[in-house]
């Protein structure tokens, strides 16, 4: 069933090892949200099955498992990033059945059924979707942590605004919005990039979009 | 988050009846704020039922002319309806003020009307809040507390409810439908449907254990001029500081106003509405009456004096 590839990478293992030695010794982040106390029982796994970039998946999970840890951590695809994992931060964003939501804030069993995308099912290195293409030509990232969910939310902006939903700065909720700086900017804003590569990442979506002079 | 059972509803009836009969269970909608708030430990249910595919996310016209928008419609859907654009277009505009796209794509009506106070206070485990243990005290009175409650508030609780959406409803006299975990449906007025903090602010809706909302009603249009006009710190993907819900002009040739960030319900005046030709700071000093303000949030007063004088006079070049 899993046939992406295991988890070998020495540089993945160096990082988490790194961080376990920095935490080691330091006050949990959490510790005042988590009660001391004896760990409570695993509630009954659930099975769920879905489709990731194609592909049928069948997992069997602890419904505390969120969407997006059922991607990173039971089917080998951390292209999506956890980055705050309360929804503030968009680094997590995918298409779910073709709209784009933050898998953080969702729990994977409740999406049986459902057709996902992750940045993986875009395109591949030498065969980059076009919107992939334009981040590396726009120079859209700097250190690339916040770039798969950019670019997922990038791709869903722009159909959004083909499908005719509004924005908090459409003049005219009842006509259609133009493509203007000021609409990508609002649209992207649950999307934070710590580099602040903002400016080249609304080039890049402009670019995609035919825009010319958007700014 | 805390172990929880899950569980996939059959139907509205259904899901109410296991919410009713399951200790600490809730439903499970877009969970865009259950979640974030289970990972905080601040909600910790046992059980979770998943109202998701009940066939509840369809906008559908009343015999009175107006539209029933089901329970389950994503913030985004209910945004972008054609009905909705044209003939509520104060809705539309507070749904696309509120959150992010990712979020909007997820969050339904029912949670947004749900959705739980961004109290600082109410947050932080470490500091005593009477919404999330009752009776602990209240941290934010006293506190940090600029961007906190004006109106409506106890000794008990100071904080806002948060939601965009509800202060569009309440300016076009929505109406809550819910059904019972006996299986009986019942008819709420979103002017009753959010709770004052009064001494049990840990109260917040008039939902009695197990009632699940099944749709949102809107009454026929009252056509004029919808505007939705929020101020917050930042421009984008923030919470109000305060917020106007207008709709100017309309048919019988009064105005509408309802606002947001200001107490723990959309804030309407109906008496204000017929001080239009005194202008914002009548109409203000008039929905503003008996206002409680902190030593940080008194700003909030002239800040809706103002952003009315903005909106009113969008009105007359509209």
């Amino acid at each position: 069933m899993n046939d992406e590839p295991a988890f070998t990478l020495s540089r993945r293992g160096a990082l988490v090892g790194g961080a376990a030695a920095a935490a080691a010794g330091a006050v949990p982040i959490d510790a005042g949200a988590a009660p001391t106390g004896p760990a409570q029982p695993a509630p009954p796994t659930v099975p769920v099955r879905f489709t990731v970039n194609g592909k049928a998946r069948a997992l069997d999970l602890d419904p505390r498992v969120t969407l997006l840890d059922a991607l990173r951590e039971h089917l080998n695809l951390t292209g999506s990033k956890k980055g705050c994992d309360h929804g503030q931060c968009g680094a997590c964003t995918v298409m779910v059945e073709g709209k784009r939501i933050n898998s953080c804030l969702t729990l994977a069993v409740m999406h049986d059924g459902d057709a996902i995308t992750t940045i993986e099912g875009l395109g591949r290195p030498g065969d980059l979707h076009p919107m992939q293409a334009a981040f590396v030509k726009h120079d859209g990232f700097q250190c690339g942590y916040c770039t798969p969910g950019q670019i997922m939310s990038s791709i869903a902006v722009l159909q959004e605004i083909k499908d005719g939903v509004p924005s908090y700065v459409t003049a005219d909720v009842a006509g259609s919005a133009t493509l203007t700086g000021e609409e990508l900017r609002e649209r992207m804003s649950g999307n934070i990039c710590r580099c602040a590569a903002y400016s080249n990442i609304i080039a890049a979506i402009a670019d995609v979009a035919g825009a010319k002079d958007v700014a | 988050m805390k172990p929880f059972t899950y569980e996939r509803a059959a139907s509205p009836a259904a899901a109410a009846a296991a919410v009713a009969r399951t200790p600490g269970a809730k439903f499970v909608a877009g969970g865009t704020n259950l979640l974030d708030l289970m990972k905080l430990q601040i909600e910790t249910p046992r059980h979770l039922v998943d109202v998701n595919r009940l066939g509840l996310d369809t906008i559908e016209p009343t015999a009175e002319g107006g539209i029933r928008i089901g329970a389950l419609v994503r913030n985004t859907a209910l945004a972008a309806d054609a009905r909705v654009r044209r003939d509520y277009g104060v809705l539309s505009r507070a749904l696309v003020s509120g959150a992010s796209g990712q979020l909007r794509n997820k969050a339904t009506t029912a949670g947004n009307l749900l959705q739980r106070t961004r109290c600082p206070y109410f947050y932080d485990t470490n500091q005593p809040c009477n919404k999330r243990q009752p009776g602990s005290g209240c941290a934010a009175i006293g506190g940090f507390n600029r961007n906190l409650a004006i109106l409506g508030t106890s000794k008990d609780c100071i904080a806002t409810h948060p939601s965009d959406m509800a202060v569009a409803m309440r300016a076009l006299d929505a109406t809550v439908e819910t059904v019972m975990p006996n299986g009986q449906t019942r008819r709420i007025a979103i002017a009753d449907f959010h709770r004052l903090p009064g001494s049990t602010p840990w109260v917040e809706t008039a939902l009695v254990a197990g009632e699940m909302i099944t749709a949102v009603t809107l009454p026929a249009p009252v056509g004029g001029t919808h505007i939705y006009r929020k101020v917050r710190d930042r421009s984008s993907y923030a919470f109000a500081t305060i917020s106007v819900a207008a709709v100017l002009r309309p048919t019988n040739g009064t105005a509408r106003f309802a606002f947001g960030g200001l107490a723990h319900k959309p804030w309407r005046v109906e008496a204000a509405e017929t001080r239009v030709d005194g202008g914002a700071k009548a109409i203000a000093a008039a929905a503003l009456a008996g206002a409680q303000t902190t030593d940080q949030n008194g700003f909030k007063i002239p800040l809706v004096e103002r952003t009315l004088a903005s909106v009113l006079a969008e009105g007359a070049a509209a």
